[in-house]
């Protein structure tokens, strides 16, 4: 049935038979979508007059957000911290492959790298959205140089740098733009780290603090001034302990101010944390909790050894490790495997498990309007999955954009 | 202007033709004389054209059923499947719309959801029935979950096939709200009047919101709430009086009696009373459901419990013809046999 012209000539989808996550419930309700936003149908009957043109059986299955990925270094044997001669053409690709994975959007993430690399790298990655090329790209995540030696996990020695001469101003020599820049992982305890925390803050930049030794209140003061991220939870950083839980205690803390959240990212593929700590983590503070995949070059290839950053790495199993050591350097699990793995490690319900992929990172960027949701007028990007959460089928904008 | 009913035949044929112009009768009066005699004789004209412009009405004897379920879902399937044939029956098309008169309340309830799963069989098609609430609050946004667009919407229409220009509900937020009413009454009358209204009762024996007291010939207008049915509805208001709206537009007594058939749902206990004096005491407009004891076609049905203050005798007695009555709910051949 054509719909009524009198506000917009676009063409109606009706999503029938499906299950839908909104307001934290999976329910058993239509989705409706025009010009690539979610509509309200309610609206389009009596204000309009207007129905569907056309329906898609969803013969069942649940449609949730798109997921959000805030931390993945690459894949498919892209590296984002390395300068190729097609720097464009990488995270193209990357984000089309994703695309399989559920994620509509997402951050490409570069490790501590000389500036150079950051000088070329962040004017080639734009901000942009996705369709059927790829998933969007909201912006990079630079994690590092700004981290501290003891805790440089994978991330080369010889790149990282302190705060010398103000903060800011080593910022900008060292990346060159903080155009297209959306977070910043950064460890609090560096000197002269506040005003940094709190300049970027105020652009709307996300701050995480992560690689880090910084104490519990060292940590507190950096949310105060404006962080609120904490990347990989536990890795990288000082262990919990009870008369300093550090990093870890900010999940439970009484000086995060009241109208904010601190967010925390979590590898959840079963190797990065262990369960029992996955749990402790999502039980202290469930709303917090962000699945990031952290992928690495190799997320997609067969097991061998690959460059990250510039260092070489090597695939073991779903395990890879800085050649020669034991030293995790990034996780080749997808976006869907660590919903799936969350779920089952946390005990979780499905709404959950499905919006600390979607609806958390939303919340985190403070883009939660528009992605992260299915609420009526956001955009239109969705994963259909079956009951196993398994990816069936993503949509953005409301255009189909890989099927399984 | 003559003091007679009958009005000379080239008055009534001006009036007919100024009718069929779609002017109401404030401003056909207008254009004849404009005395109280000639308005009053207007109107009375306008119901003669509704007589004529209406299709004849598809029974030929008069007939008043009580029909008594054993409880409330059966009550609602009786309902519902008593609709589904009506419907069927008429054989409705692009040229001929069935119009149903539809309520609101956990009355209905039921009977949507029976309604939704006929459809769902393919049973029956909403695609040539037009819809005319009953009744909608005044100055509650059409979003507010308790509004009645919202309940039909998520109730009922949002279910079907129904052609959203086909649904009218009285819009509640206009600034002019009488000839939102005046709007609404002659959208009725275009569509060629009501062939089933289906209502419900209060339990201070109203239907919609013709509260006691209201005219037995009223027309849709405003109505402000009795503080009975402030109290009652509250319930839907996190039991805040203050948050529960005080007026509402209404269909009026004499609207509902405009249609050509009558179907009355009650169930409850709660609703016992009413339905005793509803239909074993006089047309009183202090119970106003007691006007359809004066409509030719009207079915009021029931379930166990709303029938508790009646007399054992009436009781008995219609339920001694329930196996007449459960034979016009029997299954006719539905759209998907045709």
């Amino acid at each position: 049935m054509p719909s009524n012209k009198s506000v917009s000539t676009a063409p109606i989808t009706q999503f029938v038979n499906c299950r839908i996550l909104r307001d934290h419930k999976l329910q058993r309700e239509d989705l409706w979508v025009r010009e690539g936003r979610i509509l309200d149908p309610e609206k389009l009957f009596f204000d309009e007059e207007g129905y569907a043109d056309q329906r898609v059986d969803c013969e069942g299955l649940i449609i949730a957000p798109g997921f959000i990925d805030v931390q993945i270094n690459g894949g498919y044997g892209i590296d984002f911290s390395q300068a190729t001669s097609n720097v464009r053409g990488g995270v193209a690709l990357v984000a089309k492959k994703i695309l399989e994975h559920g994620v509509t959007s997402f951050l490409p993430t570069l490790v501590t790298s000389p500036p150079n690399i950051y000088h070329k790298v962040l004017t080639e990655v734009k901000v942009h959205s996705g369709g059927v090329e790829g998933a969007g790209v909201l912006g990079c995540h630079l994690e590092g140089p700004f981290i501290s030696l003891e805790k440089k996990g994978a991330h080369p020695e010889q790149y990282l740098r302190s705060f010398e001469s103000g903060g800011m101003s080593d910022l900008i020599e060292t990346y060159g733009t903080l155009d297209n820049v959306a977070m910043v992982t950064l460890a609090p305890e560096l000197p002269n780290s506040e005003k940094v925390v709190r300049e970027l803050a105020q652009r709307g930049i996300t701050v995480s603090l992560g690689h880090s030794v910084a104490n519990l209140s060292q940590a507190e003061e950096a949310v105060q001034h404006g962080a609120s991220f904490i990347t990989h939870l536990f890795n990288a950083m000082l262990p919990f302990h009870h008369r300093d839980p550090g990093i870890v205690g900010l999940l439970t803390s009484d000086q995060v101010p009241q109208d904010r959240t601190v967010f925390y990212g979590m590898i959840a593929d079963g190797i990065h944390t262990n369960s029992a700590a996955l749990r402790i983590a999502h039980r202290a503070h469930p709303t917090g909790l962000v699945l990031v995949t952290d992928a690495i070059t190799a997320m997609g290839l067969p097991p061998g050894r690959h460059t990250l950053g510039q260092q070489v790495i090597e695939i073991q199993g779903l395990h890879a490790y800085v050649a020669g050591t034991n030293t995790l350097c990034g996780s080749i699990a997808t976006m869907d495997m660590c919903v799936r793995h969350f779920k089952q490690a946390s005990g979780c319900s499905v709404e959950e498990a499905l919006e600390a992929a979607s609806l958390h990172p939303a919340q985190l960027l403070g883009i939660s309007h528009c992605k992260g949701t299915l609420d009526y007028g956001a955009d239109a990007d969705l994963v259909l999955l079956d009951d196993a959460l398994n990816v069936r089928a993503t949509y953005i904008a409301g255009q189909e954009v890989w099927r399984k | 202007m003559a003091k007679t009913k009958e009005l000379s035949k080239d008055v009534r044929d001006k009036i007919v033709d100024l009718h069929k112009a779609g002017m109401g009768y404030k401003t056909i009066a207008k254009q004849l004389e404009s005395t109280p005699a000639a308005r009053k004789n207007g109107q009375l004209e306008i119901d003669q054209i509704h007589k004529e412009t209406k299709r004849i009405p598809p029974f030929n004897t008069s007939k008043m059923r009580l029909v008594i379920l054993e409880d409330y879902d059966l009550a609602s399937e009786w309902a519902a499947k008593y609709i589904r044939n009506r419907i069927i029956q008429f054989k409705p098309s692009a040229d001929r719309y069935f119009t149903l008169g539809l309520p609101t309340g956990s009355t209905p309830f039921g009977c949507y959801k029976k309604l939704i799963e006929f459809h769902k069989n393919e049973e029956l098609s909403f695609k040539y029935v037009k819809t005319f609430n009953m009744d909608e609050y005044v100055g509650l946004p059409r979003a507010h979950p308790e509004s009645y667009h919202s309940y039909m919407w998520n109730n009922f229409f949002k279910h079907i096939d129904i052609d959203p220009a086909n649904a009218n509900i009285l819009d509640g937020n206009i600034t002019d709200l009488e000839a939102e009413c005046e709007a609404f009454e002659k959208k009725i009358a275009q569509a060629g009047g009501i062939d089933l209204f289906v209502g419900g009762i209060g339990p201070d024996g109203h239907i919609a919101f013709n509260e006691p007291g209201s005219s037995l010939v009223s027309r849709t207008r405003v109505k402000t709430l009795a503080k009975d049915t402030i109290v009652a509805n509250a319930r839907f208001f996190g039991n805040d009086l203050s948050k529960v709206p005080t007026m509402a537009l209404t269909v009026g007594v004499g609207t509902v009696m405009d249609a050509r058939e009558v179907m009355i749902l009650i169930t409850g206990a709660h609703k016992a009373f009413a339905l005793y004096k509803a239909i074993e005491e006089g047309v009183n407009h202090m119970w106003t459901v007691s006007a359809f004891q004066q409509h030719p076609h009207t079915i009021f049905v029931c379930d166990e419990d709303a029938t508790l203050e009646l007399r054992v005798k009436t009781v008995k007695y219609f339920k001694g013809l329930m196996h007449v009555h459960n034979r016009l709910v029997d299954p006719v051949l539905s759209i998907k046999n045709q």
